[in-house]
């Protein structure tokens, strides 16, 4: 495929090697911005095998990345000014770590992209340099043995690398944690956000249908105004559990993620209900408010809990083991939530 | 920003046989949430509850001196897994029935 990044190709023993430019456009920023949205993410790919960063010799390091296009444009542009090999590996249009995790980036497919690349016959060293969460990949004792050459676990994020490689490839403590800072935990909002909405539009659209079934002889201006105060209300449980709850994490109680998530859920929902205050006056509507501050603590929990996924520090045994109180809770009050709300609607 | 997170406590299934390490120190490089550390040779778990269940240490431990039930630690992936799903929009899906050539979505 034409990759735009690529400015030209530097000669090897095994031919031209395409070389690519060491700093990014604004085609790859919007890109980045796109992925993270949602749109086109799962094609976000570039094509894996041998780049050339500068004019590197036999002597240039070779750094180890992912064909998702994010985690290349990442390392290409921490290195301006120097020279090395970027070795890339077919994940599949998959990050590294999560690549690594199901095993796509893993010692097999490393082992045959240096074979398929004739790094042999490139460098003389035989070194590669891999981001340290490639190693629930691969094993460095099997790449080692397999194609001779030495794995050494470079830092975390590609901007420590300059230091990394100064430092004769030694990473601090720091270069060897995985945080979760805020701005790390505010770029996976977006995800979040479209997912629950994808959702969300589908549960708006039958709350919808389902007011003017039941408050129709009531008048349509009357069933309209319910509809959109469900629709309100969706929203506010997604704002909380798919925005509040991943912004704040941290800061909210408990360890457990469907607990964070349930504070923002009742803390929106009492703000929600205090401004439909004038609901509360019709025992239909008082029916209608408690549906309401079971359903937006719920889907909040819910969707809390399916931050795990996105998070950098939650173990699986940990997430199952909060699954098994968490969902049956979350269902239980949705369900509840639910028979509120229709009792509300229709038993008037 | 306060120190590390930590998920729920006492769950973790990371296992050290102190008795196989050969104090290599692989495991100290990989692991990205500083839970194992290095006495006199051998190696120790300092922080069990820290650990997210990766799989980095023992995938690159040469002595296969640890193990662990590694996995993704992503609730939708388990409700994937149960429902008997091979793909999610979120993340990731578990299990051996996943097929190597399935352009899995990941996060």
């Amino acid at each position: 495929m034409k990759q735009p990044f690529v400015m030209g190709s530097i000669p090897t023993p095994v031919g031209p090697v395409p070389e690519v430019s060491p700093s990014l456009v604004w085609a790859d920023r919007r890109g980045g911005f796109k992925a993270r949205w949602g749109m086109g993410r799962m094609h976000y790919t570039i094509d894996p095998g041998l780049y050339a960063l500068g004019k590197p010799d036999e002597k240039s390091p070779v750094l180890v990345t992912a064909n998702y296009k994010m985690s290349f444009d990442r390392l290409r542009q921490v290195l301006p000014g120097r020279d090395a090999w970027i070795l890339v590996l077919d994940t599949r249009g998959i990050n590294v770590w999560c690549a690594a995790g199901k095993g796509t980036f893993g010692t097999a497919e490393l082992v045959a992209r240096v074979e398929s690349s004739g790094l042999t016959r490139i460098v003389s060293h035989r070194e590669l340099i891999l981001p340290q969460l490639a190693g629930p990949g691969v094993a460095a004792h099997h790449v080692k043995k397999l194609s001779g050459f030495k794995v050494i676990y470079g830092p975390i994020r590609a901007e420590d690398l300059p230091a990394f490689l100064d430092a004769g490839n030694k990473a601090t403590p720091e270069m060897r944690s995985k945080t979760f800072t805020t701005r790390e935990r505010l770029v996976l909002i977006p995800i979040e956000l479209i997912q629950a909405l994808k959702a969300g539009l589908i549960i708006i659209s039958i709350l919808f249908i389902l007011a003017f079934l039941g408050r129709s002889e009531e008048g349509w201006a009357n069933a309209l105004g319910h509809g959109f105060f469900s629709a309100l209300a969706v929203l506010t449980a997604i704002l909380s559990g798919a925005v509040l709850t991943p912004l704040l994490l941290p800061w909210l109680p408990g360890r457990a993620f469907s607990l964070k998530g349930l504070i923002p859920g009742f803390f929106t929902a009492a703000i929600l209900l205090f401004f439909g205050w004038v609901h509360w006056i019709t025992g239909t509507g008082r029916l209608e408010m408690l549906a309401w501050l079971f359903l937006i603590p719920a889907v909040s929990a819910y969707l809390a809990m399916n931050f795990t996924g996105a998070s950098t520090y939650t173990s699986l045994s940990g997430v199952k083991k909060e699954m098994r109180w968490a969902l049956p809770l979350e269902i239980g009050a949705g369900i509840a939530g639910l028979i509120l709300w229709i009792g509300s609607h229709f038993i008037a | 920003m306060m120190g590390q997170l930590i998920y729920l406590k006492d769950v973790v299934t990371l296992e050290l046989d102190r008795e196989a390490c050969m104090g290599c120190g692989m495991c100290l490089l990989v692991c990205p949430h500083a839970v194992l550390s290095l006495t006199n040779g051998k190696i120790e778990i300092a922080d069990r509850d820290a650990c997210m269940e990766c799989g980095a240490c023992a995938r690159n431990c040469p002595a296969e001196a640890l193990s662990v039930r590694s996995g993704v630690g992503c609730a939708a992936a388990v409700i994937n897994s149960k429902l008997g799903r091979k793909k999610s929009s979120c993340c990731c899906t578990i299990g051996p029935e996943e097929k190597p050539n399935d352009p899995a979505p990941c996060c």
